[in-house]
């Protein structure tokens, strides 16, 4: 079964998209800041990051390109998920890795798509 | 709703539009229709139906038309056929099309514009291909609301999350408060006129391909068969039609013949 890493603060947030996620065939991973979702990826490397942006400890663009350099961490499919929703913090995600974009708030249906286009499903 | 009422509403929908309502779907006339009602200040979806029966007004005619046939949409819908369309349908289009450097598509139920703008896209993302040709985009609909809608060019967010990749929507839109306004220059090339598809079809001129998908599935056999007969009019001899995943042309028309692994592509056959 593939596996997804949830990385976000919010306990009811990663409540929410684990159970999306799993809906759509995913083993989840909980972490709750990017430094605990950088610990997991150099244990074991997910299939999917559904990633948020602010967070205590390590953030979301610190934890991607601190991913993308871990050997094989270009292969993990990156969806970032968070309120914010301007056009440059999308492109400065992009530009540091991010595969797709999920502005919150955001349902199963939109999480289904995204993976859907980053070939996840 | 009474037998009668639903019997009513249902073929006056179907004159004016071809959609055909079957009883069970008789949620749907009354989760569209009521507050179409309320805004017409009733208390009730009875009140309008009596209204229609009356004194039945144009305006209030297209209204409950425009209701029952907006349908949902969003970008890239299904994939696959964009993807033929970019990789299989456009090169083609290209090659054969040389002489002329002229392109036209028509979107036969675009409704609030997410399918021909996802065609906008793809021919734009062809530019040096294109460069010195011609191309339009033609969307149609019954639903004057959802033309209106599909004019303005602004998206939700949650619209432009159905369907459309990212780096698209950085290139493609900009952020206009809480909405997203699809590029104007872009915009511009896509052109889009009220029709229904019961109408008298040759205004609207020929094009080389029609998109007409998720629309036939609402119509009978009889009507699917007087639309297709018509589309394949308007298309060359090498002409294609994209119809829905769950629309087909066989046991209706032979004037179209299913393209082999290229699921939802129809070729006209003249």
């Amino acid at each position: 079964m593939p596996t997804c890493l949830i990385v976000d603060d919010s306990k009811v947030i990663r409540m929410v998209a684990k159970k999306i996620v799993v809906e759509l065939g995913f083993e989840p991973v909980e972490a709750a800041d990017g430094q605990q979702a950088l610990d997991a990826c150099k244990n074991s490397l997910p299939d999917a990051v559904l990633l948020d942006w602010n967070m205590p400890v390590m953030d979301g663009i610190q934890f991607l390109i601190e991913l993308r350099k871990l050997p094989g961490g270009t292969a993990p499919k990156v969806v970032f998920c968070t309120t914010e929703n301007d056009l440059g913090h999308i492109q400065k995600a992009i530009e540091s890795g991010a595969d797709e974009y999920i502005m919150k708030p955001f349902d199963s249906e939109i999480v289904q798509a995204k993976f859907s286009q980053v070939g996840l499903l | 709703m009474s037998p009668e009422d639903f019997d009513f509403v249902s073929q006056l929908i179907k004159k004016r539009s071809g959609l055909v309502l079957t009883p069970e779907k008789g949620y749907l006339l009354e989760s569209r229709l009521l507050p179409l009602a309320r805004k017409q200040g009733l208390k009730s979806l009875e009140e309008l139906i009596a209204i229609l029966r009356s004194r039945p007004e144009e305006k209030l005619l297209h209204e409950v038309t425009d209701a029952m046939t907006t349908n949902e949409s969003f970008f890239f819908r299904d994939t696959r056929p964009f993807d033929l369309f970019r990789d299989e349908v456009l090169p083609k289009l290209i090659e054969s099309r040389q002489a002329k450097k002229r392109i036209r598509i028509w979107c036969a139920a675009a409704s609030t514009g997410q399918e021909p703008y996802s065609l906008a896209m793809i021919l734009n993302e062809q530019a040096a291909k294109l460069a010195g040709w011609q191309w339009e985009i033609v969307g149609t609909d019954i639903s004057t609301e959802a033309l209106t809608r599909a004019q303005s060019g602004m998206f939700t967010q949650f619209e432009v999350q159905r369907g459309l990749p990212i780096q698209l929507l950085v290139k493609y839109f900009k952020k206009m408060g809480d909405k997203w306004e699809f590029d104007p220059a872009l915009r511009a090339k896509v052109k889009f006129k009220e029709f229904n598809l019961l109408g008298e079809i040759g205004a609207l001129g020929n094009y080389d391909v029609i998109f007409c998908r998720n629309v036939l599935i609402y119509f009978d056999k009889e009507t699917k068969g007087a639309v297709l007969a018509k589309m394949a009019k308007m298309l060359p001899d090498d002409g294609l039609l994209f119809l829905g995943g769950a629309e087909t042309v066989l046991g209706i028309t032979e004037q179209f013949k299913p393209i082999a692994g290229q699921r939802g592509i129809y070729a006209v056959v003249k």
